[in-house]
């Protein structure tokens, strides 16, 4: 067993231990609370921009309409966004949603690129040996619209220039403090057909309709309009993406440490019962030992009188 | 019958409701929509957007965005927008003064930097000028209806 002093640190440091990852469990409780009124404060935008997109991809003859909206016959490359964080204890957080994408991308039938957002997940993929097309990490605690736009911008550009055929979006889905879930949905080219229907946000099923739209008047040109509008609600859902993510994180976050606080106060109470133990075990040996030497004493002295 | 209108910004719903006629600054002019309007797409102009409905007008500034019309809803999607009643003004001014400024002490043209500085010069802009024609014309009625430029 181990010595008193040894066993006097340990709970120490266990406590402490305790202490820290209580912290960082506050920090992360308040954080989701920030990040999901983010998330929140974005949705009615982002519902409103899917219905404009969701309209625009059933306009009659789209696939003339603009290149974004082509559906291609063949798929020679996938490109994929895959939105994880930078920061880690975080329980099983990054390996959930990293799982998530292998099990979908790592055997498909054309090459796979990635675009990472955050450091973890670029570290984690890159032990996968895949090819990372590019990485997007330090993103701000609070991000804009601004910070992320530049994602967006990469999956169209490698989209328009032919680098890839589809694009998809792999995240962490926020739905409360206890589950979150890895999400998959398909960027480009637009496609909302029924089958898309379960990647919608939430209200806009009950807009389904069947049918071709009545076709548009655009100002200015198509082409020109579809340009600008595309490219950037592909953006705006890339940003939605991040921030639920970002949720998702911090809440496993709060929970992983949660649990770590706990295990710590009770790994201390174990360690104190047996600090406890040792400390009565050495009194009562050396009650022995003083016991013992009286009697000897006594003994000796008797002997000699 | 009147149409629904919502207009939304990245961060809040702005406005969600009847209107009887919506006038909006589009790219190539502004333009006024009843319902009944045939489907039209159209992007945004910085300007200002004004929902009537019942002899009851509501104001708002966008700086740019999209418009998606169709027969019974218009929908606004503003980059960025605010009602007029809700704009500071001595925000706006402020901002206006360091945008000024910060041009002035010249960052290249054609940078980022450059343009962000330009963009948020002529946001303040229009929140001062949305301010000045629009709260004033609140207050002391009936003064002339503002020319807008297209």
């Amino acid at each position: 067993m181990a010595s008193a002093r040894e066993m006097r640190l340990r709970m120490r440091s266990v406590r402490n231990i305790a202490q820290v990852t209580r912290a960082l469990q506050a920090v992360s409780a308040s954080r989701v609370r920030k990040a999901e009124a983010l998330v929140r404060a974005t949705r009615p935008y982002a519902d409103k921009a899917w219905q404009v997109l969701r309209h625009l991809s059933r306009q009659p003859a789209r696939d003339y309409l603009h290149p974004l909206l082509t559906q291609r016959q063949q798929v020679n490359k996938i490109l994929v966004v895959l939105v994880t964080g930078d920061r880690g204890l975080a329980g099983a957080y990054y390996t959930n949603v990293l799982r998530f994408a292998m099990d979908h991308f790592s055997e498909a039938a054309a090459p796979v690129s990635y675009v990472v957002v955050g450091r973890k997940g670029r570290d984690l993929l890159a032990r996968q040996r895949v090819d990372i097309h590019a990485e997007f990490s330090h993103l701000p605690p609070e991000p804009t619209y601004a910070d992320t736009s530049a994602i967006g911008r990469v999956a169209i550009e490698e989209y328009l220039e032919g680098r890839a055929d589809q694009v998809f979006l792999v995240y962490t889905d926020f739905i409360n403090l206890l589950r979150q879930e890895p999400t998959m949905k398909k960027l480009l080219p637009l496609e909302f057909e029924e089958d898309a229907q379960e990647g919608l946000p939430t209200g806009l099923a009950a807009h389904q309709r069947r049918g071709p739209e009545p076709a548009y008047i655009y100002e200015p040109s198509a082409d020109e309009l579809i340009s600008a509008i595309v490219p950037r609600l592909t953006a705006l859902q890339v940003y939605e993406a991040v921030l639920e993510s970002l949720a998702s994180e911090h809440a496993a976050r709060m929970v992983a440490m949660r649990n770590a606080t706990e295990n710590a106060k009770e790994l201390a109470i174990a360690l104190q019962m047996e600090y406890n133990k040792a400390r009565q075990q050495a009194i009562t040996s050396e009650m022995l030992d003083i016991a013992g030497g009286a009697e000897a004493l006594r003994q000796a002295l008797g002997q000699g009188a | 019958m009147p149409i629904r209108c919502e207009v939304v910004t990245q961060d809040k719903m702005l406005y969600e409701g009847p209107a009887d006629i919506v006038v909006a600054p589009g790219v190539e002019g502004e333009m006024g929509i009843l319902p009944n309007h045939a489907p039209l797409l159209t992007q945004l102009d910085y300007g200002i957007l004004r929902v009537r409905y019942q002899g009851e007008e509501q104001v708002f500034t966008i700086a740019g965005g999209f418009m998606e019309v169709r027969p019974e809803v218009v929908t606004v999607l503003a980059d960025v927008g605010e009602r007029v009643d809700e704009i500071d003004e001595a925000r706006a001014e402020e901002a206006r003064r360091r945008a000024e400024e910060l041009l002035k002490e010249g960052p290249p043209p054609d940078t980022d930097e450059y343009l962000a500085i330009e963009a948020s010069l002529r946001r303040s802009r229009l929140r001062l000028d949305a301010v000045r024609r629009y709260r004033r014309r609140k207050r002391q009625r009936p003064a002339p209806k503002p020319r807008e430029e297209s």
